[in-house]
């Protein structure tokens, strides 16, 4: 649904958690809410992203359903957190497709770009045979092929999620920009309570599953997710400062820097997806927006297939089609960054920004 | 017939009937708890709370200062102009000790006071996330200790044999089921939700008034009880009552209904006349009266206009201001007599005296000359844009209810009831039959509840 349509729910739900407030020390939206009287879109997608649905308030709320104001604080604003991720995309209607197709298209470009890396191989590959590569990436598609690739499609990547990202913090931070100066401490203390997820466990005890289940389970695959990609995107950086400083080109070996960093990096991803899976098939449908679990769920395909096959790639080495659904899969996931719900993390981050600029 | 047997039957689904199902089962019991309510509008008014107000001696986690004892039945005197049972009020005072403690050993998270509640940081220990958080953990600990609660269940029979409890009629679904325990704890409430009552009490009247909280206090424990010979305390027009918006739900509104702006403006009937003195005192004493005095004007409706300079000062309500620029504008709006409403102001106006405006304090701008006067916050309505928002009475709940002694057992005409013993609302006329102090209903429920809970659990011995 567009942004706009769901505004006026939006609007109208807050107004009544503004008038109630009992849940104000559940987390930074509801003080958040009650610096405004008035909610826009603009202050909507704020709160929306400063909101980690943790839905401690579905349950709280005197006004959930079946009572006539039928109140879902988490849902309708996981609704237009959803529909935010797409109305700051850059290019917009990119986001609008992939969206409208992730549970499809993401598996697609998985094969589709898994049969452009054989068809490179094919066209540019050693002269060793085909599909053969010995352990040596570089065998397989030349080095420069690969960094101008997937360089290029990174950089790419970057841009359009910085752009989309830069477009919220305009957009949301009207009210904040002439109360406090940008400083390096309210940057801090954002990234602090992002990385840390303390707002899924704000209060001391985890955040609900569902009523009064309370698990540490979905901050937990969330912290092996970011800490997995992030070891991950370490172990790619070593590698290419070994190839361009040093001139040591890959295979390294199993207890180099950059096998460690990947190998860890993968197991600690691969955890992370198996938990926020099954997480999300357990958990309590009414505090989530079900028209975004295929956004979600390819999300978490596209990780968990890279991973895994970058694991085997890394462990077991020179399996060629393994490696080509790895290039192809990644190569997915790096297209799809700016449009999947890769995004969140960081309109999360710039929410929490705002917020400590704000208070 | 399908025959259940327990023995301690806990029949309410509120916090009183919680924290006694849940020290009665703490004492080894067997217990069942009687909702009336579907599962997901359980746990009666205590939904719809926030707070609850506790003695201490120093600071705790969550509450500033000291309230000591003496202070707490100074100001529970103050409400209920000394109106109630001296030994159940200073046991319910003595024992407002430990319900924050009681909270947090079931697994109740408290917060500090809420921004705009900062009056009642050293009184109130306020729930994270509100009483229908209370009541989820409650309810949860409940399951997990092996209570058992019968949702959509409603009492339509209590078989007392000389005041002493044998079993309850049940209706499930159209179904009967006999509920026999060797001791019973009631704790359904007051009569609010039931609109024939309130008809019999207030006349045609009730049909304008709004019921703040659940609709399924309908008293109908508490008449089987008087019926059978209980002693009842506090009068039938006794209630809590405020004004709250007039366009709020016949039920359930709960607190977004409520209007904080009525000391910053002044308050008309439809006849576009003041009645009462806006500015009379601080909350929550003005807050509690203004339910009886919007009951008593025609059609039970009265009007609250406000000024730009009030705009920005209170609580925002969930449903919007009728706006006008001009007074007489908006009291066509309102449908209101616009002269009428025009000369009212004019009046007003020309009678506030200049002084200095400070809505913490009971501050000097007052009316001279005028009646009903304006005695603190008077300042002139003169400022555009103009709001109006129409008010009713909205009645929180009744004071009606059955006498208990201090082991909280039901005292028949016979002499108090061997194992029948009651808690909450349905007792609170033993402590309080007019006037309110902020978040003492959660603290008779508490309170009471435990005790009943403890005792029901000795008397199944």
């Amino acid at each position: 649904m567009p942004l706009d349509d769901l505004t006026a729910n939006g609007a109208r739900t807050l107004t009544v958690c503004n008038a109630c407030r009992y849940c104000e020390q559940y987390c930074p939206v509801f003080p958040a809410m009650e610096e405004r009287t008035t909610f826009a879109r603009a202050d909507l997608t704020y709160l929306a992203n400063l909101c980690h649905n943790c839905g401690e308030c579905l349950y709280a709320c005197q006004y959930a359903p079946p009572h006539e104001f039928g109140i879902e604080v988490p849902r309708t604003l996981a609704k237009i957190r959803f529909a935010s991720y797409e109305h700051y995309a850059w290019p917009r209607p990119l986001a609008t497709l992939f969206r409208a197709h992730s549970l499809v298209s993401a598996p697609l470009l998985v094969l589709v770009f898994t049969g452009f890396m054989v068809l490179l191989e094919q066209l540019t590959g050693s002269p060793s045979g085909p599909m053969r590569t010995d352990g040596n990436f570089y065998a397989f598609i030349p080095h420069g092929t690969m960094v101008g690739l997937f360089g290029s499609v990174f950089v790419f990547a970057v841009l359009a999620i910085g752009i989309g990202v830069m477009r919220f913090v305009r957009d949301a931070s009207g009210r904040s920009e002439d109360r406090q100066p940008r400083t390096a401490d309210s940057v801090w203390r954002a990234l602090r309570d992002g990385m840390t997820l303390r707002h899924l466990h704000g209060n001391g005890a985890d955040c609900v599953s569902g009523e009064e289940a309370r698990y540490p389970f979905r901050r937990r695959s969330h912290h092996l997710v970011v800490w997995g990609f992030l070891l991950c995107f370490a172990s790619t950086s070593v590698a290419a400062i070994y190839h361009v400083v040093f001139g040591w080109v890959a295979p390294y070996p199993y207890t180099s820097v950059p096998v460690l960093l990947g190998a860890v990096g993968g197991l600690l991803l691969e955890g992370g997806c198996v938990g926020l899976w099954y997480e999300y098939a357990r958990r309590d449908p009414a505090l989530g927006d079900p028209g975004q679990a295929g956004f979600d769920r390819s999300f978490i395909l596209l990780l968990f297939v890279a991973a895994l096959t970058g694991t085997i790639v890394l462990v077991a080495r020179g399996s060629a089609p393994v490696l080509a659904l790895h290039l192809g899969s990644v190569l997915a996931l790096f297209v799809t960054l700016p449009y999947s719900k890769f995004v969140h993390g960081f309109y999360r981050l710039a929410a929490l920004w705002i917020y400590e600029r704000e208070r | 017939m399908n025959v259940l047997d327990y023995d301690v039957a806990v029949l309410g689904g509120g916090n009183a009937a919680l924290c006694a199902a849940l020290s009665a089962r703490r004492a080894g019991r067997s217990v069942v708890v009687v909702e009336r309510a579907p599962r997901h509008l359980r746990g009666g008014n205590s939904r719809h709370t926030r707070n609850l107000r506790c003695a201490h001696g120093s600071p705790t986690g969550v509450l500033t200062g000291a309230y000591e004892p003496d202070e707490f039945l100074a100001d529970l005197h103050r409400v209920n102009g000394g109106e109630s049972d001296e030994r159940l009020s200073q046991l319910l005072i003595e024992r407002s000790n430990e319900c924050a403690s009681w909270v947090e050993f079931c697994g109740g998270r408290l917060q500090p006071a809420l921004r705009g509640t900062l009056h009642l940081s050293r009184t109130n220990a306020f729930f994270l996330g509100g009483g229908k958080a209370l009541m989820n953990t409650y309810y949860g600990l409940a399951s997990r200790v092996g209570v058992d609660v019968l949702y959509d269940a409603d009492v339509v029979a209590l078989d007392l044999d000389d005041g002493e409890f044998r079993a309850a009629t049940v209706e499930i679904d159209g179904e009967r089921r006999t509920v026999r325990a060797r001791a019973a704890v009631v704790a359904t409430g007051g009569f609010e939700s039931n609109l024939d009552w309130l008809r019999e009490v207030w006349g045609d009247a009730a049909d304008r008034f709004v019921v703040r909280g659940t609709p399924y206090n309908t008293g109908t424990v508490l008449r089987l009880m008087l019926d059978a010979g209980a002693v009842p305390v506090g009068d039938p027009r006794g209630c809590h009552a405020i004004a709250v918006d007039a366009r709020a739900p016949r039920f359930d509104g709960g607190i977004v209904t409520r209007l904080d702006c009525l000391p910053l403006g002044i308050v008309v009937n439809r006849r576009g006349e003041r009645f009462a003195d806006e500015g009379e005192d601080l909350w929550p004493k003005r807050y509690a009266s203004w339910g009886a005095l919007v009951a008593a004007q025609p059609e039970q409706e009265a009007y609250c206009l406000v000024d730009a300079k009030a705009i920005g000062k209170f609580m925002p309500s969930v449903f919007p201001p009728i706006e006008a620029r001009s007074i007489r504008e908006l009291a066509t709006r309102l449908t209101l007599p616009a002269d009428r409403v025009a000369a009212t102001v004019d009046a007003f106006n020309a009678a506030v005296r200049p002084g200095a405006f400070d809505l913490q304090t009971l501050d000097g701008c007052r009316t001279e000359g005028l009646t009903p006067p304006k005695s603190h916050w008077a300042q002139r309505l003169d400022t555009p844009p103009f709001w109006g928002y129409p008010l009713r009475p909205g009645i929180t709940f009744t004071y009606l209810g059955v006498t208990v002694d201090e082991n909280a057992r039901v005292v028949m005409k016979s002499g108090p009831s061997p194992n029948l013993f009651a808690a909450g609302e349905v007792m609170a006329g033993n402590v309080l039959r007019r006037g309110y102090l902020a978040g003492i209903g959660m603290t008779i429920g508490t309170v009471f509840g435990r005790i009943a809970g403890a005792q029901a659990a000795d008397a199944a011995r």
